[in-house]
């Protein structure tokens, strides 16, 4: 186990994190899709049982900094990151980490909802049997308890044995959250999670999020500003692979330090 | 007013005029495609239901002018119809899977590619010399296991080019989604993406299914044909295909009407295989 202390990793960044509640963190990240470099030495921190959200406009990198915090870009030849990403001061490039057990610890929750073709019962157990040889009521338990967190469970209760394609659009996304939280996942990855939902889905979504920072640390890209100010604790801004600025929400969003953070939180840019 | 335009509206006429003289050729020219296949189910029907009796399902195939039926070359037929496919399915599916998910662009799985996609248009009376070679000459002798083989090197090229094309429709996110959970990629593959692509992997078969049910070349040199009725693949096997063929162009009314049948027969197995295929391939609650 590596003990590298993760606050050496923002150093130079403005926060008020105490380094005991610094969860994950990235330390002069690179990233290369081929040899395009689309991060450039990003270094940001992820409070514990806190909401991250991480802004900027279109091709900003805050996407690609997302997959590479449970490295699903590693199912992609040709796609690489330098530096280093430290989920509890252990560094996750490294070689030796084993991709399926760090992204069983690093859920992630995709743009477009993704249910499997299989039933809704078996979309929310599929993950937790991967790892926990559960018996059938322990089962029936978590799933149920993943789908109530996920504020699903009302309106699926009494047809958990038909399929999750049957679902609405809003309530595959959420199914996607009950799936993600199932395998209680230490940090759950959001990648702007409510872009195909409509404006009720999305504040359903929005308070789900709000209520499950409780258990995890939570990444959220979004690129609806409104929804960054609501949900989230502390935000980073991204302009062409670079983080611009980060803190505490309410100070990014009433004082950012930055010109270019303020033309785009008032819409001047982007 | 745009639409008061003079030369604006004669382009607007003229597009009507191109527009419903494209659509009266794309519907004759369906018209003449559909008759020629309601031609061939015609005489199919009107000179096969004819030979259709209990004695074709039961007899074997007779010397001319005696009572007989194809009961040999049926259960011929679908023995190695049968095991070809299963040849076949777990070879296509598993190497559609390869090509679509590790082999990406490159140099073995572009190769791979290329070759079964040569191997997809090959003259089937090649892969029967082919088998003849390899099974049939240094066995000593024909055998259903051999026309079998032979089936199964048609089948398989077209099972997988139709995995690995239904696999990369499959979207992005499924897989992603799935790894994200902690699955390895195998364990994505097998129980997420199979199941989402079902419904195409399935059609695959049927499409090789319904090329090989009425190969007659590449059987020739493989199977050959047997009088008698018989489970036993080691030997040369009676089939519809080679029955049909050596019976249509012989001089005997009766063998004639025998091949007619079993060329009914073969059409109505396809229809009937792809029905059923259809029907399991169904997703039953999706709304």
């Amino acid at each position: 186990m590596n003990t590298l202390n993760p606050t050496e990793a923002f150093e130079t960044s403005i926060t008020d994190i105490p380094p005991a509640q610094v969860k994950l963190a990235t330390r002069n990240l690179d990233f290369f899709y081929g040899q395009t470099k689309a991060l450039k030495s990003v270094s940001i921190p992820f409070a514990r049982n806190k909401v991250t959200a991480l802004i900027g406009p279109s091709g900003c990198g805050k996407s690609t900094l997302l997959r590479t915090l449970n490295r699903m870009y590693a199912l992609y030849p040709g796609q690489k990151a330098t530096g280093e990403i430290l989920l509890d001061g252990q560094n996750i490039l490294d070689r030796k980490v084993d991709v399926s057990q760090l992204r069983a610890r690093v859920g992630m929750v995709f743009q477009k909802p993704t249910p499997f073709p299989m039933s809704i019962y078996e979309n929310v157990a599929f993950g937790v049997r991967l790892y926990e040889p559960l018996s059938k009521p322990d089962m029936d338990n978590r799933v149920e308890e993943a789908l109530r967190r996920a504020a699903l469970w009302d309106e699926v209760k009494d047809k958990l044995k038909e399929s999750g394609l049957g679902l609405s659009g809003g309530q595959q996304q959420r199914l996607c959250v009950a799936r993600g939280v199932a395998v209680r996942p230490e940090v759950l990855l959001l990648d702007e999670p409510t872009s195909a939902l409509d404006p009720i889905s999305s504040a359903r979504l929005e308070e789900t999020v709000t209520q499950l920072k409780a258990d995890h640390t939570i990444v959220i890209v979004t690129h609806n500003l409104g929804q960054a100010a609501r949900v989230s604790d502390y935000t980073g801004f991204m302009f062409l692979g670079e983080l611009i600025e980060f803190g505490p929400t309410g100070n990014l969003f009433t004082r950012p330090a930055v010109k270019r953070t303020s033309d785009y939180i008032t819409g001047r840019f982007g | 007013m745009s639409l008061a335009n003079p030369a604006r509206s004669a382009r607007i006429a003229r597009r009507k005029i191109a527009n419903y003289a494209f659509t009266g050729f794309c519907f004759a020219v369906t018209a003449v495609a559909l008759l020629a296949l309601a031609a061939i189910l015609w005489s199919l029907l009107s000179q096969g239901l004819g030979g259709l009796n209990l004695d074709v399902f039961t007899l074997s195939t007779p010397a001319p002018g005696s009572r007989g039926g194809l009961a040999n070359a049926i259960v011929g037929s679908i023995m190695m119809c049968v095991l070809a496919m299963i040849l076949a399915t777990v070879v296509g599916v598993l190497a559609g899977t390869w090509l679509a998910e590790y082999a990406g662009s490159s140099r073995y799985g572009v190769a791979v590619r290329f070759i079964n996609d040569v191997l997809l248009s090959a003259p089937s009376i090649l892969v029967g010399l082919f088998v003849y070679e390899i099974l049939v000459a240094p066995f000593g002798g024909f055998s259903g296991f051999a026309g079998a083989v032979a089936l199964a090197l048609l089948a398989a090229p077209v099972i997988t080019r139709t995995t690995e094309d239904v696999l990369k429709l499959q979207a992005a996110t499924l897989r992603e989604a799935g790894v994200a959970l902690g699955a390895p990629l195998s364990l994505v593959i097998r129980e997420i993406l199979w199941r989402s692509a079902r419904g195409g992997i399935l059609t695959g078969g049927l499409l090789a299914f319904a090329r090989i049910s009425g190969e007659t070349a590449p059987l020739l040199f493989t199977a050959l044909n047997n009088q008698f009725f018989s489970l036993d693949l080691s030997h040369p096997t009676a089939n519809l295909p080679t029955v049909i063929f050596q019976y249509a162009l012989s001089a005997y009314d009766d063998w004639r009407r025998l091949a007619w049948a079993g060329a009914l027969l073969i059409a109505a197995a396809v229809l009937g295989v792809t029905i059923l295929a259809r029907l399991l391939a169904k997703e039953p609650s999706r709304r």
